[in-house]
């Protein structure tokens, strides 16, 4: 294997391990081309640790008595020189590793640094994972926009599927079918999408069945400075509007970030080109900010120091809760646009990558409750995350631990499904999911055993076979055996709008997923234990 | 008693503290203990009542084009905005207010005019209900080592403490004494709790009067007596509370500490918890952050840590802790004071308690350990609370503080604990409410001198009587966390708000469906369903005896009318079944679509949730709740969505 070369050490004994709640462990340490397997086989039962590799986020190594020799009092005694790795996890866990032989410590580290670091999509573990009760002939994916154009009945009398993206020629980060209004042609749609950043013309992202009213996504209009029209994109705009008198553009930044990204050739739509469309700013922050947010939310959760001020300080200054509120109360807004005051909505940021796609993917948890379920909620990351063109492999390639320099790496994922934590809270019985599921969703799109996070959009995945090499991680999930456990026990379906308060008084820190290596997490799981036995109690009675 | 009428307004508005919500217009009567706002918008009735002994605070504001703002803290953190037309009126509710919020005389208070539906001569023995002593004979006490004194008997040692005391078989009269009088206010070191099975027992005393050399050869005596009373121990802790620099402060005026030279065998600590008026500027800082309008996200969190409450909180944990940690773990006997030992003392001794002792993790046990920690050793409840016109210097939210580290462990321990928030937070407003007698006055003494027993009614057997309000659906007792000593992460973050409490009355800032509400619902309808299948079985066995006898009496008749009457028995029994899942019970529809859930309560019509009493007990009522209009209206047509359930839900009410 291609690997091997990472690996000049493969197996070292007499490793200690520790780890959260275990007592320090003694075992052989084995370092493979995609994991860490350490294996503890003294007294009867053997026990195993498999660390993805991936998982990866930084290392620490520090290697002692060099000199290899240690003086405890008057004896002085040879003793074989050692080394201490500690491994931070992209899902937050922090391992140590205490390594006999300081050339077998440093060894190790290298393999973990280069191993865990390798940017060939190819050659990840999804590539190579091929279980045995799993399929590469089973469904990949759960839907595809042709199925839900065709679910959608009621939508299909003035909108339309179109497959003018099928080679990926007009917008790179797009699937090949969007929809798109019924009147709009695909010559059109061309012209349109190249007055948009990236191609993103509007598509349709969701269709409110009570009023007939639409959310939109896109990037931003290229106006530039010149202030640059583009008849297409005004007419389709046109279009979207179907004779009602009014509807929303939703912009995620602020009004003097859209004015200043006319400098760089982007812009906003200007009330004079579309003259019933009504443009709200809603600043919300993305990329570097959010990940430097992350960062200081994760060290702020590690902090020893048992200071109350110091913690709440450090909780205020990450600002992390901060972006909560505006993911949410921006996702209200739009929300509110559609089923209170009946209008249509577009929503775009600048590239409508990211923050786009979080107030569109939680507008629609609050109005749909279709999205509420299981099968919904993972066909929704589907359809607006996976295929929308959420560029995963930039965004999740580092988490909090991590040293290098950032580059694209931005926790807007983890943003949305904090949000949607927040959701559950609220409204405990309107989420079929739990919250055992938003765990897995964390720490599966950072490194996982399966492909549905893999590369930034279709066309990457297309190329590089991803939906014929690699299992599809929502299916999976889908199983009966596995399904039972991400399933909230006190589901009860509701029709009705879910509105979240962005009170502070009602957000939280996700102590599950933050602190989740902290003891405190494990009472949690007791209750969810608990509540599972009153409800299958009860349905038994019942 | 009459209820009269100090006087009425018309035309007045009742906003609430955001002014979020369109204010309701009614007429205010003001009587000798309520607060009556009627609202008599589009036909419906509704009344809001509030108790005027829970109001803490009357604001004037400046006039706006409706009329004259006037702003009503009360005690259990609500706030209520009056407008009044005219501003002559305005100025007299102001005065009324302030003179009927802060009675002179005890008399006054509400509790001895409020009658509950039970008669004089039950009330008198429900005061047995909850007995302090029978909790030390559940501690094995007394036994070879620890014996009742009857030295304070009449109060003659000690006006402030109670007269049963516990205190090691080798104190003599003469030590008991001589050391009373070298503690703070005569409180000697008495017993708190026992733990049998490593003997070490929790003392609390008040602070020596050594100042900065003197010694007390008794108080030594006693010292040594309740460490020898722990054969398994050569030591004993003596934990002062304050922080170190107040406590050599005291020592100034003669107080002081313990001096580890002049005591054999103890290990001196301090705790470090703030005095009073810390506490009670930290709180004010705390309500003034819970009360800003659409604050931000730092807005709040700075102002939290500003408040530095949850900073105290933690103290007073760890305090407990640590004494919880010495009993339980190193089998050593803890002496704990601060100053006078009722704040501080009581506080941490009763955390400690919690966290040793199972029992006080029930509702009955909690009762007592209210009654004996708090009430029996003298909290000043009736100054702490400001019950009735006194030194504003005196009110301090040091219950309010103990309540909160109980509701924080109930965070931290989902399982381990048998009543619910809705019980701590029901207790917090009845010790500021005076409905019931047991919070009045600041002393055993002082309640037997006031004749509260005989005048007043106790809440603990009213409490009792609804402990279904108040039960955690997730209390399991053989579980690992419910048994043994709890010992809690103190980490900071393991602290949080207690929006329960402090945002009670902001309903907009609340989960919108209740786990609680949900469980509790299941809960009830499996029991329910339990209880009418054997209801059930024992009428078919009884019908099936009375069919034989009736056989030979020739009455076919009258048991086909029996049989007629269980086939609709059983009818109602499969609606109830088709129900199920119970799980949407209490959702309904806001008239803007969003979904609402409402507590139970008010089906029900009990005291917790003030809102939907229709008795005077709670402090503010709303008496039509169901139909309370402007953009919180419920449309009464989906007021429960499913119609068998709300006949399910009434029927268990």
């Amino acid at each position: 294997m291609e690997f091997s070369e990472h690996i000049k050490t493969a197996n070292v004994d007499d490793v200690v391990l520790k780890q959260p709640f275990h007592a320090p462990m003694k075992g052989t340490l084995c370092v493979t081309g995609h994991h860490l397997l350490f294996s503890d086989r003294s007294g009867d039962s053997s026990w195993q640790l498999l660390l993805l590799l991936r998982n990866i986020d930084a290392i620490e190594k520090s290697v002692e008595n060099l000199l290899g020799y240690s003086s405890t009092g008057s004896n002085i005694r040879p003793v074989g020189s050692s080394g201490t790795i500690t491994i931070k996890c992209k899902d937050l866990c922090i391992l140590q590793l205490d390594i006999p032989g300081m050339e077998e410590c440093l060894n190790v580290a290298r393999s973990i640094e280069a191993l865990s670091s390798l940017d060939n999509v190819t050659e990840m573990y999804p590539y190579f994972y091929r279980p045995s009760w799993l399929s590469l002939d089973d469904q990949w994916g759960l839907s595809t926009l042709e199925k839900h154009y065709d679910q959608l009945g009621a939508l299909q009398v003035k909108w339309r599927l179109s497959n003018a993206n099928s080679d990926f020629s007009v917008c790179p980060s797009y699937p090949p079918a969007v929809i798109v209004p019924q009147s709009v042609d695909d010559q059109m749609l061309v012209k349109a999408a190249r007055f948009r950043q990236g191609g993103r013309f509007p598509v349709l992202s969701y269709y409110h069945q009570k009023n007939g009213m639409v959310i939109l996504r896109s990037s931003q209009p290229l106006t530039g400075a010149n202030r640059k029209r583009c008849k297409e994109d005004e007419l389709f705009l046109q279009a979207v509007m179907d004779g009602s008198e009014r509807a929303y553009i939703i912009d995620t930044r602020s009004a003097q970030q859209a004015q200043q990204a006319r400098m760089t050739g982007g812009g906003f739509e200007s009330k004079s080109c579309y003259n019933s469309w009504k443009r709200l700013h809603r600043h919300m922050e993305r990329g570097k900010v959010l990940q430097e947010s992350l960062i200081k939310l994760v060290e702020a959760c590690g902090d020893q120091s048992h200071s109350m001020d110091r913690w709440l300080s450090k909780l205020e200054n990450s600002k992390w809760l901060s972006h909560v509120h505006s993911a949410l109360s921006t996702a209200g807004l739009v929300a509110e646009c559609v089923e209170r005051d009946g209008h249509s909505v577009l929503v775009h940021g600048s590239e409508g990558t990211d923050t786009t796609l979080l107030v569109c993917t939680l507008a629609q948890l609050i109005l749909d409750p279709e999205s509420r379920t299981l099968k919904g909620f993972l066909s929704l990351l589907e359809r607006e995350w996976v295929q929308a063109g959420h560029p995963f492999q930039l965004r999740c390639a580092h988490s909090a631990y991590s040293h290098t320099r950032l580059r694209q790496e931005a926790p807007v994922f983890l943003l949305l499904l904090d949000c949607v934590w927040q959701l559950g809270r609220q409204f405990p019985l309107a989420l079929e999911l739990g919250e055992p599921l938003l765990l897995r969703l964390a720490r599966e799109a950072y490194a996982s055993d399966f492909g549905t996070f893999l590369c930034n959009n279709e066309q990457e995945r297309c190329v590089l076979e991803v939906k014929d090499r690699t299992h599809c991680l929502f299916q999976f999930l889908l199983r009966s055996s596995e399904r039972e456990h991400y399933v909230n026990p006190l589901y009860e379906p509701t029709d009705l709008a879910i509105w979240p308060s962005v009170q502070p008084q009602s957000l939280h820190l996700w102590t599950g997923l933050f602190l989740r290596w902290s003891d405190h997490t494990q009472t949690m799981e007791e209750v969810r234990e608990e509540i599972w036995s009153i409800v299958t109690q009860h349905c038994g009675r019942g | 008693m009459s209820y009269y009428f100090v006087f009425q307004i018309f035309n007045i508005f009742l906003a609430d503290k955001a002014f979020c919500r369109k204010p309701l217009s009614g007429t205010l009567q003001l009587t000798r203990t309520h607060s009556v706002l009627t609202e008599d918008a589009s036909g419906l009735r509704k009344e809001t009542w509030i108790l005027h002994s829970l109001v803490c605070l009357v604001e004037r504001q400046p006039p706006m084009d409706s009329g004259h703002p006037l702003r009503v803290h009360c005690k259990n953190f609500q706030v209520l905005q009056l407008i009044i037309p005219q501003e002559t009126d305005c100025h007299e509710v102001h005065m009324s207010l302030l003179r009927l919020s802060q009675p002179e005389r005890y008399e006054d208070l509400y509790c001895f005019s409020y009658n509950p539906k039970s008669d004089k001569d039950e009330s008198t023995c429900k005061w047995n209900f909850i007995d302090a002593k029978a909790d030390y004979h559940r501690m094995k006490i007394p036994n070879q080592l620890w014996q009742t004194t009857s030295t304070n008997q009449d109060y003659r040692v000690c006006e402030t403490y109670p007269a049963d005391l516990y205190v090691p078989k080798s104190a003599t009269l003469p030590v008991i004494v001589g050391s009373s009088k070298f503690r703070s206010r005569g409180r000697f070191p008495t017993l708190s709790y026992y733990c049998k099975e490593t003997h070490a027992a929790l003392c609390r005393s008040s602070q020596p009067l050594s100042g900065f050399s003197a010694r007390c050869l008794e108080d030594e005596q006693m010292l040594e007596a309740i460490m020898k009373s722990n054969p398994g121990s050569q030591f004993m802790y003596v934990v002062d509370t304050r922080p170190k620099l107040n406590a050599m402060a005291n020592r100034a005026a003669g107080k002081g500490y313990e001096n580890e030279d002049n005591y054999a065998n103890i290990r001196f600590q301090f705790m470090g918890i703030e005095n009073i008026h810390v506490m009670r500027n930290s709180q004010q800082k705390l309500l003034e952050v819970s009360e800003l309008q659409s604050p931000s996200i730092a807005d709040f969190l700075l102002g939290l840590e500003n408040s530095g409450w949850l900073k105290h909180i933690k103290a007073i944990l760890l305090a407990g802790v640590f004494i919880a940690k010495a009993v339980a773990v190193e089998g050593v006997s803890v002496l704990v004071h601060c100053s006078d030992g009722w704040d501080r003392t009581a506080q941490v001794c009763s955390v400690a308690s919690v966290l040793l002792d199972p029992f006080y993790r029930t509702l009955k046990g909690f009762m007592v350990l209210i009654e004996k920690d708090w009430v029996s050793f003298g909290h000043k409840f009736s100054h702490r609370c400001s019950h009735i016109n006194g030194d504003p210097k005196e009110v301090a939210p040091v219950i309010d503080q103990f309540l909160e580290v109980v509701w924080q462990l109930m965070e931290q321990f989902p399982c381990a604990f048998e009543y619910n928030e809705r019980f701590l937070i029901s207790l917090h407003h009845h010790i500021y409410a005076s409905n019931y007698g047991n919070f009045i006055c600041n002393s055993q003494k002082e309640r037997r001198d006031e004749r509260i027993q005989q005048k007043t009614h106790s809440i603990w057997p009213y409490l009792w009587e609804n402990k279904c309000e108040f039960m955690n659906p997730l209390y399991r007792p053989d579980r690992s966390q419910s048994q043994g000593v709890l010992s809690p992460n103190t980490a900071p973050y393991c602290f949080k708000f207690w929006r329960g409490l402090y945002n009670r009355f902001d309903k907009g800032v609340h989960p919108r469906q209740s786990v609680l509400d949900c469980l509790m619902a299941i809960r009830e309808e499996s029991q329910q369903l339990e209880e009418e299948l054997i209801l059930h079985g024992q009428k078919i066995a009884k019908l099936e005896k009375e069919r034989g006898t009736s056989m030979k009496r020739h009455s076919v008749v009258s048991s086909t009318d029996i049989w007629a009457q269980s086939d609709l028995d059983l009818d109602h029994l499969c609606g109830s079944m088709r129900a199920l899942p119970l799980i949407s019970f209490g959702q309904q529809r806001g008239s803007d679509g969003a979904l609402l859930v409402r507590p139970r309560n008010t089906n029900k019509g009990s005291d917790l949730d003030l809102s939907g009493s229709s008795d005077q007990e709670s402090g503010v009522g709303d008496l039509n709740c169901r139909l309370s209009s402007g953009s919180e209206s419920l449309p009464s047509e989906d007021i429960i969505k499913n119609p068998d359930l709300a006949e399910a839900i009434y029927s268990v009410a």
